[in-house]
């Protein structure tokens, strides 16, 4: 801070009279927040409220608000099709392989990755690269790959006597979408996973190895406990983004083959945009946001609430 | 980050390097292949995949940077992103300083009204932001999407800046005032400057969150003179499906800003999200 220099500003102007420095004060606050908040309540929390205003109409979009109040038939309806149901099932689907296939792989390429081997921080860098990619390059890249008759998945595999439509199979479809889910996002879990082992003293992970325990007992023991709330911070974003999930399906599938891929994000976008069913696809948007929601305040309360103790005290500790 | 207090343990890595190369190659190998592939002719790419090219077809490639529309969709993909990061952590910082520096009634709540946001599925407000936006002619206009991606950066950006406001000492901020410093002189001649690091995290997370952006894009941009590079490809795409290696030179030429720009700023990208983790 040398290069702040006492200015003539500060001889000219004695300390201002309390009453003067508070409104000066206010004035400040004001200013300064409210350009934010004026975005995000306008673009962010009105339009969330209007979509739950408007999930109870039958509405086209046009004209103002909507005025054909219909009450909860656009969730009746909803609840009572098939698509929708499938929409649930996928996503329980690829959540629960997303949970237990691709953060444990992720994990177990972050311990690998923690050991010292040659080329480590290369291969971090390899495996992180995709999720820089946008969900665009990586869909058409995969949707060629995947392609039956000339992609590259198929020339490679029928060496094996492996060949398959892939996502024009409804069989296989969910597989391989998740194939390129894990492609995509491993890294970021990855990443998570090391900064979260670099917090943990090694002295901690060494004095275990003196007292003989192995290294799987160790990890088991010593490095799993400790790295718990990276976990499951890690499981909470990959549940959240999966409610959410569209871009993908949308360039890898549009949701076929017959519906076996949707998800209620591309649901919603059908509906709301082709069909110009606002209404409709409101409601849509509204049960992803009271599952994410819900979601969010149960696993809070009773999965993350040891790791968020520590944080509030500590927040509320200053100042 | 790493200690090299003694010699590494000698152990046996060769199955660790087996494994890191089968994984390194599960993400390699699809790059490769639309790199070689946009260098082959479309027969060529059915029967040999994976091999150099026969015949070092440049037209795929010369074609794509030779269009015009690449370079305008490449222009309004960095347009977009460089605006909306300068907005997304303009108003971030102003605001940031505010919750770290000044008590205030409801201050705490107004905090979590913005933090809240961090769970609002962006999916979720499309179709009213959609109507929002035409009521105020905003669609086909860059600031229809600068001002929605801005307006949903602003969570997360607050909350990383507010916390490294916060860690900057009040002496400093004392000194400062009694120097005859303004509230804004102080945010902008010393906070600012100091939390650098800060800034170039959130900034990085705000360029790659927008350059990546489809969906907003998708339901804001109707005609092809506003399209962004995501767009570009999915009709590209469309438009050449049966010119497979044509799309992979569009891919791989698409996909060099990104991983350009990954290159250069690794460090803040894994930080930013290493610490938007462990504070989302």
């Amino acid at each position: 801070m040398t290069t702040l220099t006492r200015g003539p500003e500060a001889v000219k102007f004695p300390a201002p009279a309390p009453a003067v420095k508070k409104r000066g004060r206010w004035l400040t606050i004001t200013l300064f927040l409210l350009p934010a908040l004026v975005l995000f309540l306008l673009l962010v929390v009105a339009p969330i409220l209007v979509a739950v205003y408007s999930s109870a109409f039958r509405w086209n979009g046009f004209g103002g608000l909507p005025t054909n109040f219909i009450g909860f038939d656009n969730f009746t309806r909803l609840f009572g099709t098939e698509i929708f149901a499938q929409d649930l099932w996928h996503l329980l689907v690829l959540v629960l392989f997303s949970v237990c296939v691709q953060l444990p792989f992720s994990l177990a390429i972050a311990m690998l990755l923690n050991q010292r081997i040659r080329g480590r921080a290369l291969y971090r860098v390899v495996f992180f690269a995709p999720y820089v990619l946008s969900e665009v390059i990586t869909g058409v890249l995969f949707s060629l790959i995947l392609s039956p008759e000339s992609g590259m998945a198929n020339q490679l595999l029928s060496v094996f006597g492996i060949e398959s439509e892939w996502l024009a199979d409804p069989d296989t479809v969910m597989p391989s979408l998740f194939l390129v889910m894990t492609w995509k996002y491993f890294g970021f879990h990855m990443m998570i996973y090391l900064a979260g082992r670099q917090n943990i003293p090694n002295e901690l992970i060494e004095a275990a190895q003196i007292d003989g325990a192995s290294s799987w007992r160790t990890f088991r023991h010593i490095t799993l406990p400790l790295l718990g709330p990276t976990i499951r911070i890690s499981i909470f974003l990959s549940v959240i983004y999966t409610i959410q999930l569209f871009d993908l399906v949308w360039i890898l599938t549009g949701g076929g083959p017959s519906h076996s891929s949707e998800t209620m994000a591309v649901t919603m976008m059908e509906y709301g945009f082709k069909r110009s069913q606002v209404g409709y696809a409101s409601a849509i948007s509204v049960v992803m946001f009271v599952l994410s929601l819900v979601f969010a305040l149960i696993y809070q309360r009773f999965v993350m609430r040891r790791d968020l103790e520590g944080a509030t005290t500590n927040m509320g500790g200053r100042r | 980050m790493i200690h090299r207090k003694k010699a590494p343990a000698r152990t046996n890595t060769l199955p660790l390097h087996a494994i890191a190369w089968v994984v390194g190659a599960f993400i390699l190998i699809p790059v490769i292949y639309a790199f070689l592939g946009g260098f082959k002719a479309n027969s060529e790419l059915s029967g040999n995949p994976f091999g150099l090219p026969e015949t070092w077809v440049t037209a795929n490639y010369t074609d794509v940077l030779g269009s015009g529309s690449f370079w305008l969709q490449m222009w309004n993909s960095t347009f977009i992103a460089v605006v909306t990061t300068v907005l997304t952590v303009a108003l971030a910082a102003l605001a940031g300083f505010i919750f770290a520096r000044y008590a205030f009634r409801g201050r705490e709540l107004l905090f979590t009204v913005f933090t809240a946001g961090l769970m609002f599925p962006f999916a979720v407000a499309i179709l009213p932001i959609f109507v929002l936006l035409r009521t105020f002619g905003l669609l086909d206009n860059p600031l229809g999407v600068i001002l929605t991606q801005a307006a949903f950066g602003l969570p997360l950006t607050i909350i990383i800046l507010r916390g490294f406001f916060r860690s900057i000492p009040g002496e400093i901020e004392e000194a400062a005032i009694i120097d005859g410093c303004t509230p804004f002189g102080f945010f902008w001649r010393i906070l600012l400057p100091m939390a650098r690091p800060a800034i170039a995290t959130v900034s990085v997370l705000a360029i790659v969150g927008s350059w990546n952006n489809f969906m907003l894009p998708l339901v804001v941009f109707s005609e092809e003179a506003s399209w962004t590079l995501p767009l570009g490809i999915q009709q590209f795409q469309g438009q050449y499906a049966s010119d497979t290696a044509r799309i992979l030179a569009y891919l791989v030429l698409a996909m060099v800003p990104a991983l350009g720009f990954y290159a250069l700023a690794e460090r803040h990208l894994v930080g930013g999200i290493t610490a938007g983790a462990t504070k989302g």
